[in-house]
């Protein structure tokens, strides 16, 4: 910068660089917070990742063995690592905990959008929003002094199981699902149901052939994010589901997860044990699951713009 | 059948299923807090808990909970609001903000115990926090993160482009611009935001049973001191939060009033979701007219 400048030519100086470091101060600093994120998100899956797979390289226990044998026994003489049984827990809480809050979800979507599109609103939506905020504690709670009891007493056993899981679990996922559905049929342009009406089909006509079809990757959409809420929910199902390390031949068996299991013997196990590093590797297993999640809402969502 | 009949028929199932969903809403409220409500008194909400007798309280449970709260929010809130701006007025359309668009949404979906196992491998061992509130308000803040991160991006968003427009044609800064045109605007939906996301972690457990531990030790109420060892305020204490208490009481049944606690102690978290609720409503409502000159908020 030349220094030979006159006064006069200087004057408008100042006023720039407090501009131009204001302006630094606020890029840097919005930089920082958004470089955090790809920290925090990096040295999680950097983390998990490398514990999970020590149980394969460093203690010699076969993938083939963790994800197909359906012995658990890490504390028997013979050791067994087989994490089957909570794989296929996981998958069937919440497989059946999608199949019985998809349709409900729907019909309340339906209800606040199409039936009574202003005073259903507002009923349904609060009461969605407050759903979704009950702590997932208080719903293991209500499970086991409500669901298990009444389940004991229609079907006998003793409650606990693969069918009181699930029930929590599709009250939980409810909220997700359908507020996610109810804007997807929101944001549909109003032309293409007043055409179908014009033509005189009925409401139902219009819901089934023009509005569900439309919208139906957005409704997808809502379902996976239910799903992804229900596969890495632990402390509800934990309390409800029983616990026990077998692959289950009914509903009213008592089960296992990824997750509840995770949570009952994570703060029982030596860190670096077997034992415990076979339990980072059913993190990691969460961890990739959440991946697979998130890549099915995004392919779901470039259909959705077609 | 006719379609006239079939549409009957479905609208019937439809408002059926709709209020039964109420129905469910009003029932578990209604549950919880009349369960809970008859346990709940303020010597409930004071005492320690008892471990194997009878009676005893939440106090603890309680304090701990708020604290942890108050620190996660100070982690949060300017990390979160950061990043938020950086998405509504910094990133260009490109690869970049779609992988960091991509990272908010993984981040988001993550299971709270992976976030809470994360915390115990990194924060209570790698950096040896140990069992603390500290580690617990780390942990909270990466679950908590994204969703402020959202929030404030769609406050931003939904400023009316005029204002910005305004504010370049005045010469400003676009750092001026954001902070003293746009974040006025946009500081109601972003505080709604943030105490929404606070009843939310206010609940959460699964995430701190790893960071923050499960245990209270014998807290000192008169020393406020947050060095010392016995003081409520130190943040390297392990603090067992009202959540992680419902959980451990309920699993582990060892008093013979175990499901009395955890009745009263679900319908006091219940309740403080509740008003954390209304609370975000009638703030933002209340920042938004102290801001701006409106009289309503639509």
């Amino acid at each position: 910068m030349s220094v030979a400048n006159t006064d006069h030519a200087h004057k408008p100086r100042p006023k720039r660089e407090k501009h131009y470091y204001e302006d630094w101060i606020g890029k840097i600093y919005t930089s920082i917070c958004v470089v955090f994120l790809i920290v925090v998100i990096i040295s999680i899956v950097f983390f998990v990742a490398s514990k999970g797979l020590t149980t394969f390289v460093k203690d010699g226990v076969s993938p083939l063995e963790f994800f197909t044998s359906g012995n658990w026994n890490p504390t028997g003489d013979e050791p067994a690592y087989g994490a089957l049984p909570f794989i296929v827990g996981s998958f069937t809480v919440t497989i059946l905990a999608a199949l019985i809050a998809s349709p409900l979800a729907l019909c309340a979507a339906l209800f606040m959008t199409e039936i009574v599109p202003g005073k259903g609103k507002r009923i349904l939506q609060p009461a969605i929003e407050l759903l979704s905020g009950i702590p997932s504690v208080v719903y293991g709670f209500v499970g086991l002094t409500v669901i298990v009891p009444l389940i004991r007493s229609i079907f006998g056993g003793t409650g606990v199981g693969i069918l009181a899981g699930c029930l929590v679990l599709s009250v939980m996922i409810l909220p997700t699902i359908t507020s996610i559905m109810a804007d997807a049929i929101t944001s549909l342009p109003g032309g293409l149901r007043e055409s179908s009406y014009a033509l005189g089909a009925t409401r139902w006509q219009t819901i089934t052939g023009v509005v569900i079809p439309t919208v139906l990757p957005a409704l997808l959409t809502g379902v996976v994010l239910g799903m992804a809420r229900a596969f890495g929910e632990a402390l509800a199902v934990q309390m409800v589901i029983g616990n026990a390390p077998h692959v289950p031949h009914s509903l009213l068996e008592s089960a296992s997860t990824l997750t509840s299991v995770i949570t009952l013997s994570m703060g029982n196990t030596a860190s670096g044990s077997v034992h415990n590093n076979a339990l980072w590797s059913m993190a990691l297993v969460l961890l990739l699951m959440t991946f697979i999640f998130v890549l099915l809402v995004r392919l779901l969502e470039r259909r959705n713009r077609v | 059948m006719k379609p006239k009949t079939v549409d009957r028929i479905a609208t019937g199932v439809i408002v059926t299923f709709a209020l039964a969903i109420v129905a469910i809403l009003v029932g578990l409220l209604g549950f919880i807090i009349f369960r809970g409500i008859g346990h709940i008194s303020w010597d409930f909400l004071t005492s320690k808990p008892q471990n194997l007798r009878a009676g005893g309280g939440i106090g603890p449970q309680l304090f701990n909970s708020i604290y942890l709260l108050i620190l996660t929010l100070i982690i949060t809130i300017p990390l979160g609001w950061g990043a938020g701006i950086y998405m509504a007025e910094y990133a260009k359309p490109g690869r970049i903000t779609n992988m960091i668009r991509l990272v908010v949404e993984v981040l988001s979906s993550f299971p709270s115990i992976v976030i809470g196992l994360f915390g115990l491998l990194v924060l209570v061992n790698t950096f040896g926090f140990g069992f603390s509130l500290l580690s617990g308000a780390l942990a909270l803040a990466v679950f908590n993160l994204p969703l402020m991160v959202r929030t404030t991006e769609q406050a931003f968003r939904s400023v009316p482009k005029a204002q910005k427009e305004a504010g370049l044609a005045l010469g400003l800064s676009k750092w001026k611009i954001i902070t003293s045109i746009l974040l006025p605007v946009a500081l109601p939906a972003m505080i709604t935001g943030t105490i929404l996301a606070a009843g939310r972690i206010f609940g959460e457990a699964a995430a701190l049973m790893f960071t923050a531990g499960m245990s209270s030790p014998p807290l000192d109420f008169t020393n406020w001191n947050p060095f010392s060892e016995r003081s409520p305020l130190n943040p390297m204490r392990p603090a067992e939060t009202l959540a992680v208490h419902i959980w451990k009481v309920n699993s582990e049944q060892l008093k013979p009033d175990a499901a009395e606690i955890a009745a009263g102690a679900s319908a006091v978290l219940v309740i403080m979701v509740l008003l954390f609720n209304l609370f975000a409503r009638w703030f933002g409502r209340f920042v938004y007219r102290r801001m701006t000159a409106a009289k309503r908020m639509d």
